[in-house]
């Protein structure tokens, strides 16, 4: 498989919630604002690279049976011990990112590249789709956050300074000045509404696509989990 | 000589092919299953445990400079000249559970207290430090942790909202009890669109902490 693919597979063709539908949870609950997604998304990037490396430089002596207790203890480890190291050493950004570091165990994309990608490929090429995947995800939240908190709140990118530091302030934005705001889009169901229409949207696009370049589009892998 | 080279050679692959031979089909045994995973974990816990180990004090110094960081949050601008984290105290609520608190001291006279109280929010619970002087008076409030809604409950966060500023220089008797609420409970607190039980929340976690504290007074300063 060629890198390019590699990243173009995790960005858009094979994006971790847009196709695979993968990591709903924190898709869901932590996608309130623009900034909020985009943390989410960036600590489970880290975590999805260094996780697939990982599998990926065990993969020739874990034997089929165990693979999946393999893996889940492997990431498990990981996620608790950069949970402890930020918090000793970065313990300013541990404030910030510290919610969601727990929820990363718990999100199935992690595994579901382990198990998809990283258990047949080199280490480096691992690596490069943990980033890609990441960043992908790291996209869809952040997209998904900013259409939920301007609709919502009339923000943008609401104490983006908090997570990246004040020289970031520039990013928050108050769009539509004395807005009430639609609760709506904040709570739950706006989270499954946004979602929604934007694979619709996905899907159309590729529809678009086909019928103009006439060739079927690569199926979506969907593993459950 | 060659012939001797090429024996040995062709007898260490042969040895090498049986090897491999031997490790594919013990990679079947459920034998190395167990043993596979049984070092995985190992090698874990022992990751686990040196993380733990080498973290350990950097994690207590750094919750410790957030504890002081707090404590000088919730008194005003030198209310107090001693070392808050060292004059600290336990005392026993009626319920069993203990509460730590802080006495502050300016000049070696007493001024008042700090200590932690906590209540059971939207998504478990939200504590609360608060600063009292020594009637009773609140000095300041801060929510120190907590789990609320991001972008709805978490307007009770100082960092987020001015919200928690409203509870300066209230105390037992003003507002008087049954206006010790959010106003939807009719008491005078604002709560906020769509999260009400966090707000409440905080606002019973404070009154309690003043009814705590005008219940200990004597035996917090005694010690």
């Amino acid at each position: 498989m060629k890198y390019i693919d590699i990243w173009k597979d995790g960005i858009w063709r094979n994006n971790v919630v847009f196709s695979q539908i993968l990591g709903m949870c924190p898709t869901m609950a932590v996608t309130t604002t623009g900034t909020s997604g985009l943390g989410m998304g960036l600590a489970t990037t880290a975590v999805l690279v260094v996780a697939n490396m990982m599998v990926s430089s065990v993969r020739h002596w874990v034997s089929q049976q165990v693979r999946i207790p393999v893996y889940i203890v492997l990431i498990a480890t990981l996620v608790t011990v950069v949970d402890l190291m930020l918090n000793a050493y970065l313990h300013d950004l541990y404030k910030v990112l510290g919610m969601y570091i727990a929820l990363i165990v718990a999100n199935c994309s992690v595994l579901g590249r382990a198990e998809a990608f990283a258990a047949r490929e080199p280490v480096l090429a691992s690596g490069l789709d943990g980033l890609a995947m990441g960043l992908g995800f790291t996209g869809a939240l952040t997209l998904i956050g900013l259409i939920r908190e301007l609709i919502g709140g009339g923000t943008l990118f609401a104490q983006a300074s908090l997570l990246l530091g004040p020289s970031f302030a520039f990013l928050e934005l108050k769009v539509i000045p004395n807005y009430g705001g639609l609760l709506l889009m904040i709570l739950p169901p706006g989270g499954f509404l946004v979602l929604g229409l934007l694979l619709a949207g996905k899907r159309q696009l590729a529809k678009m696509r086909q019928s103009a370049s006439g060739s079927t589009p690569a199926a979506t892998v969907s593993v459950h989990c | 000589m060659a012939a001797l080279v090429a024996a040995l050679r062709w007898n260490r692959s042969g040895r090498n092919k049986e090897l491999n031979m031997n490790l594919a089909q013990f990679r079947e045994k459920t034998l190395y299953h167990g043993l596979s995973l049984g070092a995985v974990s190992l090698v874990a816990g022992l990751a686990l445990a040196l993380t733990d180990n080498t973290t350990h004090a950097a994690i207590r110094a750094a919750e410790a400079r957030d504890l002081q960081l707090s404590l000088v949050q919730v008194l005003p601008a030198g209310f107090a000249d001693n070392d808050l984290l060292k004059d600290q105290t336990s005392i026993k609520r009626e319920d069993g559970s203990a509460v730590v608190v802080y006495r502050a001291r300016l000049q070696g006279q007493i001024k008042g207290a700090v200590f932690q109280v906590g209540e059971r929010g939207y998504a478990g619970e939200v504590a609360v430090l608060m600063g009292v002087d020594y009637a009773g008076n609140i000095l300041g409030v801060r929510v120190v942790k907590h789990g609320e809604t991001p972008g709805l409950g978490d307007k009770i966060d100082a960092a987020k909202s001015r919200w928690i500023l409203d509870f300066d220089g209230k105390s037992l008797g003003d507002p008087t009890p049954e206006k010790w609420a959010v106003k939807k409970d009719g008491g005078q607190f604002d709560q906020f669109a769509g999260a009400t039980v966090t707000p409440r929340a905080v606002v019973k976690a404070v009154k309690g902490g003043l009814v705590f504290y005008a219940a200990h007074r004597e035996e917090i300063f005694a010690k």
